[in-house]
């Protein structure tokens, strides 16, 4: 039965990984809008910010804007997911022998691949502006678990929007409070110095844990407890979308 | 299974009951299909077709009834209900990024077949696909999505082939294509359910053509069964005249059997001569 799984996804994650190979744009057009942001915090606005970290702006800025490239990558990943539900191919593939959660593990896996593929470009666009880390390769492995992670919980939310969504715009629509959040937060100034119920906003809200532990791994500094709190965070939003996919797709597909 | 199962129906359905919230789709629907034989429900939009077809392939369960497909309960046996059928949907299921041949291993993949290359070349020269093999399905004409999608459903034989409105939305060459194909299945065996709203559909097709109306089965019979409902026929002398689809397709000249694939955009002009 499990290696009756493994193969399904495995041939369907062949599948749509081709439909990125055939529209290598969508990885593209992922990593252009946070690499603009980049460009533009870094080179206009950076100059006027004060961090009080010491360190080059860039290095602050890195891990928000890895965040804000894989939410606006998992927009593609409700999109497809949208279009093989309007498309019948969903039901094609569940009136089929095939064990049925490989149909969205296939798109999962999918969108962990291509988001991981847009985060690696905008990582070679930092380095060339001047993003340098002195972290271990301990260091690193643990800030790559932190982006799959949440990579997997956005994908999660993202087959909730594909799976219900009415219109395709409505389906790539729910990235947008997603690249939203980061501004809210620590990812470009600390949050110190936002008035009194915004600060108390960004400093609870997910983000602003996930993106000081990255750039404390990063930065090869202490996590201090922020990563449990960035964890809990992850895990819980992983558990929720998970669950919600898991029972509309029940629903939908018997 | 091999002795008894020429004698039990390929399809048996018993008072099936569906709704969504308030509407009432399925009232108690009842009706058995003979293996190798092509059965036809016929209704208007909104009958209930669909909703049937969607339970009979597992993909909705009943509210209550019974149904089972080559022996096997639609509920309990869902696995091997999936095992042994295939589903046409309503709207061309393809993958149009893929090219023909691709989507064919996909599905014969997915069926764990052993040598999926070979069941996609041959699927493709039965479906004349073959020239169009390596094009993206997102650049075939209507008619060939239609085989395209009709071709992935029997990759591997599966004894029971469940098909939606099949025609709906083709060219009248297009449909006489895809009757054809349906007739060469009954002819091997294959245990056809379509659906469709064309009364002209069933009358060319079915063995058996059983009505749904307002969720329930109004009638079941043959064509010759059906015909006997009405009073007797009186004689009356009328000259027999061309239909617009006999004109269109004289004037096209364009004999289902050995017409070569192209897109529709460019298939009907510049034929004309």
């Amino acid at each position: 039965m499990s290696t009756h799984a493994l193969r399904d996804t495995g041939v369907l994650t062949g599948r749509s990984l081709r439909h990125i190979l055939r529209s290598p744009d969508t990885i593209i057009t992922t990593a252009v809008t946070p690499v603009a942001m980049m460009l533009l915090f870094v080179y206009v606005f950076g100059g006027a910010i004060t961090t009080g970290s010491g360190g080059s702006y860039i290095n602050y800025l890195l891990p928000g804007i890895l965040l804000i490239t894989v939410a606006s990558g998992v927009a593609y990943t409700a999109y497809r997911l949208f279009l093989d539900v309007k498309g019948g191919i969903v039901e094609r593939l569940g009136s089929m022998p095939i064990a049925k959660p490989s149909i969205l593990w296939a798109h999962v896996l999918t969108s962990l691949t291509a988001n991981l593929a847009a985060v690696a470009i905008v990582i070679a666009v930092a380095l060339a502006m001047g993003f340098r880390s002195g972290a271990s390769v301990a260091s690193w492995f643990a800030a790559a678990g932190i982006l799959v992670l949440f990579t997997l919980a956005l994908t999660w939310m993202a087959v909730v929007a594909g799976l219900t969504a009415k219109t395709v715009d409505g389906a790539s629509g729910m990235s947008y409070p997603l690249i939203f959040l980061p501004f809210i937060s620590s990812a470009f100034v600390p949050t110190a110095t936002m008035p009194g119920p915004v600060a108390w906003f960004a400093e609870n809200q997910p983000v602003t844990p996930i993106v000081d532990t990255l750039r404390a791994l990063l930065a090869q500094e202490p996590v201090g407890t922020g990563i449990w709190t960035a964890l809990a965070w992850l895990a819980g939003i992983l558990a929720v979308s998970y669950a919600a996919a898991a029972a509309i797709y029940r629903r939908k597909v018997g | 299974m091999g002795t008894d199962q020429a004698l039990q129906p390929a399809i048996r359905v018993q008072g099936i009951e569906k709704s969504f919230k308030d509407l009432h789709v399925l009232r108690g629907v009842d009706f058995d299909v003979r293996p190798g034989s092509i059965f036809a429900l016929l209704g208007s939009n909104g009958a209930g077709k669909t909703t049937l077809i969607k339970i009979l392939s597992t993909l909705l369960k009943p509210y209550s009834g019974r149904a089972s497909v080559n022996g096997f309960d639609v509920v309990t046996r869902a696995g091997d209900v999936r095992a042994a059928i295939s589903l046409t949907g309503q709207f061309t299921a393809v993958d149009d990024v893929l090219t023909g041949r691709e989507n064919l291993v996909l599905v014969a993949r997915l069926r764990h077949l052993p040598n999926p290359a070979e069941v996609a070349g041959s699927l493709l020269a039965r479906f004349g696909l073959a020239e169009a093999a390596n094009r993206r399905a997102a650049t075939y004409s209507g008619g060939m999505r239609r085989r395209l999608d009709i071709a992935m459903s029997l990759a591997g034989d599966p004894p029971v082939v469940f098909l939606d409105e099949p025609t709906t939305g083709l060219d009248p060459q297009g449909r006489l294509e895809v009757w054809r194909t349906i007739r060469q299945l009954a002819g091997q065996g294959t245990t056809v359910l379509l659906t469709t709203q064309y009364l002209d559909e069933a009358e060319q097709l079915a063995d058996r053509i059983a009505i749904l109306h307002r969720g329930t089965i109004i009638q079941n019979g043959t064509l010759a069964e059906l015909k006997r409902l009405l009073p007797a026929a009186t004689v009356e002398y009328v000259e027999k005249q061309p239909s617009l689809e006999d004109v269109f397709l004289a004037l096209v000249g364009d004999p289902p059997g050995d017409r070569q694939d192209q897109p529709t955009a460019d298939s009907a002009p510049g034929k004309d001569h």
